[in-house]
């Protein structure tokens, strides 16, 4: 148990690290993230430039903190979105059950059958690709598993005693779903959205990298990465190290999600 | 058995509805008509590509005639007409990819069921072992890394640096002219590292799974049974506990069918593999709406299908399933 616990102590000691490099970028980049330096292109790391710079002499360091910034704009919000369709898909289904609950699930049926990544690109086509497209459109495509987790927890907990009880005294269903049922599921929420987080900032990386999410001069690790690709031959450094950001990042949130629901859920505790 | 078949094939009627249903509203989900926006958006959209996409959707109808009759086309296999220079019929710009996507997804599955297997039965046999812990750190890893950052990082490593393997295409430019072995080789040596990396998302989860199975299945009573009357631990695992651990694992390899084709349009971009994924991606870029929309439609009639197949190989597999 306490091996367990130190693994989610980490992964927070990780989250919190993601928050404090996004939030002082400005005061901790040794360099201006946009500044050209053509005198200094593709240069390996080295004392002046730890993680090298780019093809146009920009300093690596610097834009890989302040892509955290939109790592982790997108994990909240992109992730915030689906938490949020989610749930009350999730809650009117569970608690109401009879046809609503056939077509809220039939629907989320035929979402899980689109291959999501293709679901993404597809809707991504038809809009100009910027960073609050990107975070609608993974958040539109990513609610479908809250749903089905959040549906079970309210079909497990609606026919309790205290919902009956709180039944008898009058409350109305609105009451009887966010105040008396949905306190009791917030854990198993609580976990889907940290896993969740992880995803969006993994697809985020994916689709910045292919060209179609944060759109350059705007420094994101999937874009950095992008450039990697472009000088795979000549210039390690562009492909090391924004994935391996991206690898601890999402390692970090795993982890204090894996945390949270063995804090949250003793049977689950080896 | 035939029964339970034809269960499950009308049970995906009203599933295939719905799924055109939402490619319809993805059509639609641009402000303005979908012309506007090409107009508007693409400096490349012609009057003519206007009139052709009023005619493809029929604009000037109302919509649920407008999706009927989208319906019935596509029910044809007629999926437009693409707008890229070629012009050419959407369904067989499609068809002559998607072997190649087929081929790349089916190997990867392969490589996944033979590897996370073993893995997954050997971590839970020797539950806490060194072996069960690396694997079980070896495996958190792999649910974080980036696919596509690990596919850069080979590319530098084999590709680049040691030079042993190709790093884009299908084929040696020489290709014609090696002998039919050589050939074989050659293709091979193009898709080892696209088939590693399209097949390494699904270890991490098959093998973890595989291990919860084992895990289970090893403390039920009939395994006590076999024990009991003197079978040989090589038997009571490989032979009692793996058949039943092994079922469950089949409807989890239909349900990662979804992300690996999914994943085709990010290894297909990287290794410039000519398959379904990279027509997407092309498509994306180019606003090509005919073909990203055909794409959308097939790769989830690809995942139904793919769901049916693990459906139906588990009845066959656990008569059980069939009659509940």
């Amino acid at each position: 148990m306490f091996y367990k616990n130190k693994l989610a102590l980490a992964g927070s000691g990780i989250v919190i690290l993601l928050f404090a490099v996004s939030l002082l970028a400005p005061l901790i980049a040794p360099y201006d993230p946009g500044a050209i330096d053509l005198k200094n292109v593709l240069a390996s790391p080295s004392w002046e430039h730890w993680f090298g710079t780019d093809q146009l002499g920009r300093d690596v360091l610097s834009r890989m903190i302040w892509g955290a910034r939109i790592s982790l704009k997108v994990g909240f919000v992109a992730t915030g979105l689906a938490i949020l369709i989610g749930t009350i898909l999730g809650a009117v289904a569970g608690y109401y059950g009879g046809w609503i609950d056939a077509g809220i699930m039939r629907f989320v049926d035929v979402m899980l059958c689109f291959p999501t990544f293709f679901l993404i690109l597809a809707v991504i086509a038809f809009l100009e690709p910027s960073i609050w497209n990107i975070m609608i459109v993974i958040g539109l495509t990513g609610w479908m598993g809250v749903t089905r987790l959040v549906r079970a927890d309210f079909i497990s907990l609606r026919e309790r005693d205290f919902v009956r009880a709180a039944r008898a005294i009058g409350a109305g269903d609105g009451r009887i779903i966010f105040l008396h049922i949905l306190p009791n599921a917030m854990a198993s929420i609580l976990v889907a959205a940290t896993l969740g987080i992880a995803g969006a900032i993994l697809t985020e990386s994916a689709l910045s990298f292919l060209g179609i999410g944060v759109q350059p001069p705007t420094p994101s690790w999937g874009n950095i990465l992008t450039a990697g690709k472009d000088n795979i031959d000549i210039a390690w450094w562009l492909s090391l190290y924004p994935g391996l950001a991206i690898l601890i990042t999402v390692v970090g949130y795993n982890l204090l999600g894996e945390g949270i629901r063995d804090a949250s859920d003793p049977r689950l505790k080896k | 058995m035939l029964h339970y078949i034809f269960k499950r094939i009308i049970f995906m009627i009203p599933l295939l509805l719905g799924i055109t249903l939402i490619c319809f509203f993805v059509m639609r989900l641009a402000p303005g008509s979908p012309t506007d926006l090409q107009t508007q958006m693409n400096p490349k959209a012609s009057a003519e590509m206007k009139e052709r996409m009023m005619s493809l959707y029929e604009l000037d109808q109302p919509i649920h005639i407008q999706y009927w009759s989208w319906l019935k086309k596509i029910s044809r296999g007629d999926l437009g007409t693409s707008f890229s220079s070629d012009h050419r019929p959407v369904a067989d710009k499609i068809m002559e990819r998607l072997p190649i996507t087929i081929t790349i997804n089916f190997l990867s599955l392969l490589i996944i069921i033979v590897v996370a297997v073993p893995i997954g039965v050997l971590s839970a046999v020797y539950q806490d072992s060194w072996f069960d812990k690396a694997t079980a750190v070896l495996v958190f890893i792999g649910f974080a890394v980036p696919t596509f950052w690990l596919a850069l990082l080979l590319m530098i490593f084999f590709g680049i640096h040691l030079g042993w393997l190709p790093i884009s295409g299908l084929r040696s430019l020489n290709y014609e002219y090696l002998s039919a072995g050589r050939q074989l080789l050659d293709l091979a040596s193009h898709l080892i590292l696209p088939v590693f990396i399209s097949a390494f998302g699904g270890l991490a989860g098959l093998s973890r799974y595989m291990r919860a199975n084992m895990l289970e299945v090893i403390r039920q009573d009939y395994i006590l049974t076999a024990r009991a009357k003197g079978l040989s631990e090589r038997q009571v695992i490989y032979k009692h506990a793996l058949r039943n651990a092994l079922l469950p694992a089949i409807t989890i390899l239909g349900l990662s069918i979804p992300g690996l084709i999914g994943g085709s349009v990010i290894f297909e971009t990287i290794f410039a593999i000519p398959g379904m994924g990279q027509l997407f991606y092309m498509s994306v870029m180019a606003r090509d709406y005919p073909t990203v929309m055909g794409i959308l439609l097939i790769g989830a009639i690809l995942t139904l299908a793919g769901n049916l197949i693990a459906d139906v190989s588990y009845a066959v597999a656990d008569p059980r399933i069939r009659v509940s």
